[in-house]
């Protein structure tokens, strides 16, 4: 499958996918500059982590922008997959493609650890390799990822299976103790209504391997590989 | 010549820990008399033209694309004329 990683000025988790998808997974990667417009060819679209634009404004708000956004977005509308990951959650939050916002840290501290997610719905495209209520294990690096919605919002992302991702405990349960920046309803990823959008704040580029703690970042590469696989 | 102040403030629903953590230090001060702190941002704009009331309408599309997120804040601006020296 033919994965395209968006880099922007600031983008620093863009090799990190890179090694991911490519050296890991042995699939076909290449780098989009943010100036560039071309997508073709492509099967899924990864904004990856960083400080674009220093965070200046809003963390996203700049690079919301680019150029090449407007070809993600024609992308995104087209039905093809598309995947922000930290920094690329908040740009797709800012360009709509997303609903809700990423605010400061409610402990205004930046946090590098690992998390326990919990899988709340294993049938989307990012999901399908994940079994029910699955707990992985993925790290987070940000300094503002608090999942902020308003009641409409939230009630149909939770109404519509649109929470992907939910910060717990290791045994699963949704605690406060496990939520790492005050996100409401713990969340840490989300789908758009058609499914084929996902923002998510811990880094699965990051756990792609033993040697760095964990490989459980795969199982969204792995998802994303067979649905595109299956769709073929 | 004009000079917009935007002011860039959080919804009175959003959360914000920044203005509680500037309370508390505010209280631990010895500042008893604050009751709120909400935290925003002061943005200073030199634009040219003539028209005060397109001004202010450009002013209004900023804020809206790019000044300010509407899903979490609110803002609001002052234009005044400056004279070019």
């Amino acid at each position: 499958m033919k994965f395209g990683i968006v880099t922007f000025p600031g983008t620093w988790s863009d090799g990190d996918c890179y090694y991911s998808l490519g050296n890991i997974l042995e699939q076909d990667v290449r780098y989009i500059w943010h100036k560039d417009t071309d997508l073709s060819g492509l099967d899924c679209v990864v904004l990856p982590g960083g400080f674009s634009y220093g965070d200046y404004l809003r963390a996203g708000a700049i690079a919301r922008f680019s150029a090449v956004m407007p070809a993600v977005e024609r992308f995104a509308a087209g039905g093809k997959l598309v995947i922000g990951i930290c920094n690329g959650f908040q740009i797709l939050c800012e360009a709509g493609l997303l609903p809700g916002a990423l605010m400061t840290n409610s402990h205004l501290q930046y946090r590098c650890q690992w998390t326990n997610l919990k899988v709340e719905n294993h049938n989307s495209p990012f999901t399908n390799q994940s079994t029910a209520g699955q707990v992985i294990k993925v790290p987070i690096s940000h300094h503002g990822g608090n999942y902020y919605a308003d009641e409409r919002t939230l009630e149909d992302l939770e109404k519509n299976n649109r929470v992907l991702f939910r910060y717990c405990e290791s045994n699963g349960e949704i605690s406060a103790g496990s939520n790492p920046n005050g996100s409401m309803h713990n969340i840490a990823g989300i789908i758009n209504a058609r499914g084929n959008v996902m923002g998510m704040m811990p880094h699965p580029e990051r756990a792609c391997e033993p040697l760095l703690g964990g490989s459980d970042g795969n199982i969204i590469w792995k998802s994303i590989i067979r649905y595109l696989t299956n769709k073929v | 010549m004009y000079l917009a102040k935007v002011y860039i403030t959080l919804k009175p629903t959003v959360n914000d820990p920044q203005g509680l953590t500037i309370k508390g230090a505010l209280h631990n001060l010895g500042f008893d008399t604050v009751k709120s702190v909400r935290y925003g941002k002061y943005m200073e704009l030199q634009m040219e033209g003539e028209d005060i009331a397109r001004a202010g309408e450009q002013v209004k599309e900023m804020c809206r694309k790019l000044l300010a997120n509407t899903v979490i804040e609110n803002f609001s601006f002052e234009l005044e004329e400056m004279k070019i020296t």
